[in-house]
Parts: C-alpha cells; structure tokens; sequence
C-alpha cells in the first residue's frame, strides 16, 4: 500500500509541482480582485521573478532562498511605480495598461541579447522541490487567512462592493489597492523564480497573454471571494489535463482540443452559473436540497 | 519610403476593420469581447473551406462574413446576455468572452488541426497587371482590392450608426441603457445588432487577413487581438473615426519600426503605445473627454 502510494507520488510529483505553481500564480491574481481590482500583469511580474532567481543563482552564485527573494522582490519593487498611475483606471482599463505592461515585460526580454532573448535561459540548476513549494502556497493562504475577518479585510471587502463610499468611511482606497497589487506581484515573482528552478528553463514567450488568462481562469473557476478558492481551481484545472489524456482515446477528440474545449466548457459554465466558484458548489446543492 | 507607405496603409486597413468591430461592442456595452479574435479566425477558416469546396472567393468572402455575423449573435446569446443585470458584468462578460474564444478555437483546432492553411493556388486571378507601380513602389492588385475593401465596410458602417433608425438606437443605448428603453428602444435587440455588425467586421477583417498573408492557423487571432485593443485605446473609447485613425497610425509606425530598428522591436510600439496612452491620455486620440470609470 506504502509502496503503491509512493509509486504514485513519484509519478505525479511534477503535477504536484506544478499545481503548486500555479496556485501561487492564481492567488497573484486573486489579491487584486479581492478588492474589486482586475489588474493582468502577473505575467510580466512572474517573467520578472524568473529571470532575477534564475540570474541570481546562475551568474550570481547566491543560496537559493536569497534568489527567491530577489524573485518575489523585484516585481514589488516594479509594482509601486507601475501601480501609482495605472490603479486609477478602472474595471476592464486598468486590465488592458496592465495587459500592456506585461507584454512590454514579455518584448523588452525577447529583445535582450544578454538573457538569450526568444531562447530564454535554459540548464537552471533544479534547486525548487515539492515542499519548498507547498511550504510558499501553506504561508501564503495563512497570511490571507489571517486577513480575512481583519481591519485590513473588511477595508477590502468595502473597496470591492463600493469603493466612493469605502473613502467615504475614511479608508485610504489607493494605498490599499497599491499594496495589493506589490503583494500580487510579489507572489507572481515568487511562483516565477520556484518555476524556473523547478522546470530548469524560462523563456519570454511562456509569460505572454495566455499565461495570465491562464492565471485568471484558476482564480475564477475556483472562486475568487475566498482565499483558498483560486488553490483548488489551479489544482482542478492543472489535474484536468491529465485525466482528459486518459480520455481523449475514448471520446476520438486529440487531447489538445478537447483540453482547450472541456478548459472553456467549464469557464462558461462556471462564470454563468456558478459566479462564486467551485468551491461555493458544496453550499449550492445544499442549499437546493432544502429547499425543493 | 513609397513602399513602406503603402504596406502601412494596408496593415493599418486590416487593423482599423478589427478595431472597428471590436470598438462597437466596446463602446455599446462597455463590454470587451475577447471572443473578438476567435470570430476574426473562424471567420478565415470557413472561407478556406468554401474555396476549398469550389465557391469562388468573391461568394465565399460574404458568405463567410455573414456566418462570422451569425456567430456574434450567438456569442451574445451565450456568454453576454445572461450577464447583463449583473454588477460586476463587465469583468465577468470579458471572461465569458474568453471562454468562448477558448471553445471556438478549439473546435478550430479539432477540425482543421494545428498547422497552416492556406487559400488553394489560384484563388485569386492572377496576371501580368498584378504589380502596379505607385508612388515609387509597388502594390498588387489584392493589396490595393484590401485597402478599397476595408475603406467601403469603414464608410458603409459610418453611415448605418450615424443615419439609420438602427444606429441612432445602438447609440442611444451606448449613452444609457434605461434611459433608451424607455423611449421605446428594444434594448436586446439593439445589443443583438450591434454585436451582428461588429462579428461580421471581426470575420471580414479576417478573410482580408487571411487573403494577404495566406497563412492561417487557429491561433492567428492572438496577436491582432492585443493590437486590436492598442487601436481602440489609442483612438479613444468608443470613437469609430478614432479606431480608424488609429488603425492606420499604428499599421504605418508598425511598418517604419520594422524598416529602421528590426522586425523584434514591432510589438514593443503598439503596447508601450498602449500603455503610455491609458496613462497619459486615457481618452485617447479622439475620445470624448470623460473619466474612466467602470
């Protein structure tokens, strides 16, 4: 039994990984939208994060938890300049400048000779493991944990219902919607710098626009109101892949497609009837089965 | 310089057409349809299959326009209307709209698979009067048939939302939604057209695409769909002449980069553009001056 589960372990430990990662990078999305904020550059911040772990181990020499520091704060440092002027768009506008600056991210590393450009950096030292990263998703979701139900909670909460009456009432809406942003982009850094040196090669193009769609999809399937929702949809929606290519034989759709069509299906079905996400699935047939 | 001039100018054709449809939805529902790219695509793709089956192109472009307008419909149904009374619909219609990109690519990729296609040889007429010469450089025929193509769809739709009864009511509804239906305006119907319109643009900017560069695949939308938004941006919300204008400024810069600084500096312009716009001037080129709010 031991050894079966072992077995197990061993052949999933990659998805494991990577559900990790991707948690991470859907909790970079879902800080913002936790006080009503759609911003999308957690691409260009995860790409920041990458190269500066990867560089840091690499030309630098430094320990890697110093690396991922550097990963998780240099994208903050970026954030604070970028957040000033953009957070005072709104809605789908401030998505679009942040789309912008990740792609801005995204070219200006496909142009620099120096990081390989298109190529990317490739023989990272795998120096990322398993625990490393569940250690990076365990204390995140206990520090969002501990927010929800604090000052600093509800100070969210009324941003995102409505934000003129949140000022109103005295909370500084600007300073709370710039510090979730560095810390959204900070997390984005942090899943960048455990990526590269967990997958042993970055490269511009695997932080283009889809990557942060991507991004944004985990947090939405899963549920972006409660913390831990975008965790289970990166884990639904990472594990998913895998089972439909055990599928995809059976059904005669090639496993591609039918991933992008079941990924769609599900986003669909998801947005138009379950708004709060999967994890408010439990509640929904409760509540349907009280009340026939 | 002639040259690039003219490869500007129908770059910049083929981007104003995307932008314009886009910008409808855009300015109408304050909806970003990120479905916008996958109409662009399939739109492509049903043409091919229609000149594949022996249609002649000049059938198969409208047939494939209107199919791309029927599919709007259809996207609206779907992934918007059901959305609409709700507070945050703006946000969750981008995403029911990139759902729906997500399914129709995939379908795409399913039935054609992931390589190029491209328009069977002789799709076009060719012949000896195929290269004119024009201020200093050469344009083909079909470059010239784009540019006169897009410039027709611009002026045909300039006159539908600014004389007819249809578009004075898509724009009513743009202005306020309540205050048009209690004039009388079938709002659904309005938003229903508007995204026809807007699709079958999508679908003629796509076969138009298709036709000049003849390489098609399921993901070719992408890149015109970030660019798209530049457009809209850069023009200014919801402004049709500005969406053109744009489209035609970034098409030139486009290719004058390209000429001066390298191929891999292209993209860099319309995004840093994008951004340098929305912080700078949000209202863009020729938008009306009113705050962004959501």
């Amino acid at each position: 039994m031991l050894e079966q589960l072992s077995d197990l372990y061993l052949t999933y430990q990659s998805t494991l990984g990577y559900i990790g990662i991707n948690a991470l990078l859907a909790l970079s999305v879902y800080v913002s939208l936790s006080c009503g904020q759609l911003a999308l550059g957690s691409a260009g911040f995860a790409a920041l994060g990458a190269y500066a772990g990867a560089l840091a181990t690499m030309k630098a020499d430094l320990p890697f938890p110093l690396a991922l520091l550097l990963s998780a704060l240099l994208p903050a440092l970026v954030a604070v300049p970028l957040g000033l002027p953009v957070l005072r768009l709104k809605g789908v506008f401030l998505a679009i400048a942040t789309i912008g600056f990740g792609e801005v991210v995204r070219l200006g590393l496909v142009n620099w000779e120096y990081v390989n450009g298109a190529q990317g950096i490739v023989a990272i030292p795998q120096k990322a493991s398993i625990w490393m990263i569940s250690l990076a998703v365990a204390v995140t979701l206990y520090v969002l944990s501990r927010v929800r139900g604090s000052k600093w909670g509800f100070a969210l909460e009324a941003i995102r219902e409505d934000e003129p009456a949140a000022r109103t009432m005295g909370i500084p809406s600007t300073r709370y919607k710039l510090a979730m942003l560095v810390l959204g982009a900070a997390l984005a850094g942090l899943a960048g710098g455990l990526e590269a040196h967990f997958t042993f090669m970055v490269a511009p193009n695997g932080f283009g626009f889809s990557r942060v769609v991507d991004m944004l999809v985990f947090a939405v399937v899963g549920g972006a109101q409660l913390f831990w929702g975008p965790v289970v949809g990166a884990g639904f929606l990472t594990v998913l892949p895998e089972v439909l290519r055990e599928v995809a034989p059976l059904v005669g759709i090639e496993p591609g497609p039918l991933r992008m069509l079941v990924n769609g299906l599900v986003l669909l079905l998801v947005i138009l009837y379950l708004p709060a996400g999967l994890v408010s699935l439990p509640r929904r047939l409760r509540e349907r089965r009280a009340a026939p | 310089m002639g040259q690039q001039v003219i490869n500007g100018l129908f770059l910049g054709s083929i981007y104003a057409l995307f932008a314009l449809g886009y910008t409808l939805v855009f300015g109408v529902l304050d909806i970003l349809n990120l479905a916008h790219a996958a109409v662009f695509m399939v739109a492509t793709f049903v043409a091919v299959a229609l000149v594949g089956h022996g249609v002649h192109i000049l059938l198969a472009l409208p047939a494939a326009v209107l199919f791309a307008g029927l599919l709007g419909l259809v996207l609206e149904r779907v992934a918007f209307r059901p959305l609409r009374a709700r507070t945050d619909s703006n946000i969750a219609g981008l995403i029911s709209s990139l759902a729906a990109a997500t399914i129709i690519e995939a379908v795409v990729l399913e039935i054609w698979g992931p390589n190029i296609t491209r328009f069977p040889f002789g799709t076009l007429p060719e012949g000896p009067t195929n290269q004119l010469r024009l201020l200093g450089g050469t344009v083909s025929r079909l470059q010239l048939t784009i540019i006169a193509v897009a410039g027709l769809l611009v002026l045909a739709l300039t006159w539908l939302v600014q004389r007819t009864r249809l578009g004075r009511e898509v724009r009513a509804v743009a202005e306020s939604p309540r205050a048009a239906r209690v004039l009388g305006v079938d709002v659904d119907r309005a938003i229903a057209a508007a995204f026809f319109i807007s699709s079958a643009l999508g679908g003629a900017g796509g076969v138009l695409y298709g036709l000049a560069f003849n390489s098609i695949s399921p993901d070719m939308g992408r890149g015109v769909e970030l660019k798209g938004l530049a457009v809209i941006i850069l023009g200014g919300m919801g402004s049709m002449p500005g969406a053109v204008l744009a489209g035609f400024a970034l098409g030139l810069t486009e290719v004058f980069v390209v000429a001066n600084l390298g191929g891999s500096w292209r993209d860099v312009i319309s995004f840093a553009g994008l951004f340098l716009f929305l912080v700078l001037r949000p209202r863009g080129l020729l938008g009306a001056a009113v705050t962004r709010e959501a």
